[in-house]
């Protein structure tokens, strides 16, 4: 599938969104609220099948409004082509899982959880994962200093 | 007794010899099956996204050889590629040329390092030996290119560090004329042995629908049937102008991911025998002054050149404002990177998708149900490399 073919399709779909073309892939920002009903027309539209989950993170934006950008990377192995999704959360917010979708995006979320503090709904087993459990901050928070905390 | 059955936790690691590194992982038994397994991970993280940020993008090659360091290559490869995407950069033939024969020696040296560790947990000691025979020679090879053997840092932005040395071609040569016949002794010392298909055979399946909804990639995704490879599907570096084979598995058990990688190590080496044949003259790094550090005997000159090595050295090179996802087939499977850039001389957002970490994380849904011994064997047909899961 061509980028623009691609562009067009989610350009007649029901959400309010805003779909470019980026220097890599077709870029897609979604409102929060549609994120969890866009990402699955993405992977069940006939036409789309964007069945892998390739990767799932964040980017801060400490002084911006929301905090956090939510970067999703999908795949479709049928159509060849990757989509970026991006959508902006505030902290605090919590944004609904999509292990229900793509299993794979369990330790994704996780990861996302444990580095930036996110919260999933519905995910099975949100709990840190490359920090250990008792650690209370966010490291890839813009605000978590490089040398780290002393007591942490 | 109560209704609520009771079940043994026992935890494998995270000092375990057949975890390929310090991985934990907690098994809930029910006698010898398992009901359920719990990887912790996190054992080797060292933060390479954070340090990522307040690096140059020079500075952060280095980082990208101590992920995956079994194949070190095409860590660096893909790194490269996301930033040379972002900035535009075309590199020249040559150099296309020799990342690929880099990575399909990366391939072969991460494959040799999987075969000789997941046999030798399973109990086949002797090929340990001859894996690491001919992974000596590709060390080598790469020691001749960078002076380093497991983090040579070689692919850089805009090209390479240098060009080939003396000798290198026919030491290059040498191991891909021999290498066929070695790969059939593996395959002789393996492929029928009993044991060895005892307890690989019929053990941790998992079926194409799941692992594409696990999003595993690389041999463990094809060697479930599912004929997908990014050197195929999105090529870089010229990869749709050689011939190669992307072979697939079956059913999707440990030995067919076996069968997988197999064949990938002759696939590979074919790669390299076009490679040979196709490297053109020229030059090795693209002609953009502001990024690619000049010729080291035009330094030691000439005054303009010293300034100019020590200005993208200290200070490196700023990079459009932008985002940008690359990614490569690395040995695992899919390695990629998203950076996002401020337009500053340091990624705002150093991110790595490592394969092994999503690999991994079917692991418990793999070995459910069965024997705990089968751990052992399922780790090792998945292969994971901690460095690159915990980054």
């Amino acid at each position: 599938m061509e980028r623009l073919e691609l562009i067009n399709i989610l350009k007649n779909c029901e959400f309010k969104i805003d779909a470019y073309e980026g220097i890599d892939c077709v870029t897609v920002l979604v409102p929060k609220e549609s994120l969890f009903s866009f990402l699955k027309l993405l992977k069940e539209d006939e036409r789309l099948k964007f069945n892998m989950i390739a990767d799932i993170t964040a980017v801060d934006y400490p002084e911006q409004k929301p905090r956090f950008e939510l970067v999703y990377h999908i795949f479709s192995i049928a159509n060849n082509i990757r989509i970026r999704v991006k959508s902006r959360v505030e902290e605090g917010d919590s944004v609904e899982s999509v292990t229900s979708l793509w299993k794979g995006a369990e330790w994704l979320e996780r990861e996302v959880f444990d580095m930036f503090g996110i919260n999933f709904k519905n995910h099975p087993d949100l709990r840190r994962i490359l920090m250990t459990e008792d650690f209370k901050y966010y490291p890839l928070r813009k605000d978590f200093p490089l040398q780290g905390i002393e007591e942490s | 007794m109560s209704e609520q059955k009771k079940y043994m936790t026992l935890n494998m690691g995270p000092q375990h010899p057949a975890t390929h590194g310090v991985l934990k992982v907690i098994l809930e038994l029910e006698g010898e099956v398992i009901h359920r397994a719990i990887p912790v991970i996190g054992h080797l993280h060292r933060g390479v996204e954070k340090l990522g940020e307040s690096k140059t993008y020079i500075q952060n090659i280095v980082y990208t050889d101590r992920l995956d360091y079994t194949s070190a290559m095409i860590n660096n490869l893909a790194y490269c590629l996301a930033v040379e995407k972002l900035m535009n950069i075309e590199v020249p033939e040559r150099a296309k040329v020799i990342r690929v024969i880099m990575s399909e020696l990366s391939r072969i040296a991460a494959h040799l390092i999987w075969l000789a560790t997941h046999a030798l947990d399973i109990g086949a000691m002797t090929l340990y030996f001859y894996c690491f025979r001919e992974r000596e020679k590709i060390l080598d090879m790469w020691e001749m290119v960078s002076g380093q053997r497991l983090t040579p840092s070689y692919i850089r932005i805009g090209g390479l560090l240098a060009d080939l040395p003396e000798g290198f071609m026919d030491k290059l040569k040498e191991f891909v004329d021999t290498f066929d016949a070695h790969v059939d002794e593996y395959d002789k010392l393996l492929s029928k042995n009993p044991i060895w298909l005892a307890r690989t055979k019929d053990i941790g399946i998992i079926s194409a629908e799941d692992a594409i909804s696990w999003g595993l990639t690389g041999p463990a995704l094809r060697g479930s049937g599912v004929k997908f490879d990014y050197r195929k599907a999105q090529p870089y570096c010229g990869y749709e102008e050689y011939e190669f084979d992307v072979p697939v598995g079956s059913k999707g058990d440990n030995y067919d991911r076996y069968l997988v990688r197999m064949e990938e190590l002759r696939q590979s080496n074919r790669i390299l025998k076009q490679a040979i044949k196709r490297l053109p003259e020229g030059p090795i790094k693209a002609h953009v002054p502001e990024i690619v550090f000049p010729d080291k005997d035009l330094v030691l000159k000439n005054i303009e050149a010293l300034i100019h090595q020590f200005k993208i050295g200290c200070g490196g090179f700023t990079v459009p404002k932008g985002e940008v996802y690359a990614s490569v087939e690395n040995a695992k499977g899919e390695l990629g990177f998203y950076i996002v850039s401020d337009g500053s001389s340091m990624p705002y957002r150093f991110r790595i998708k490592s394969s092994c970490f999503v690999n991994l994380s079917a692991l418990p849904e793999i070995v459910k149900g069965s024997m705990i011994a089968d751990v052992v064997a399922v780790i090792g047909s998945i292969d994971i490399v901690l460095g690159e899961i915990d980054r």
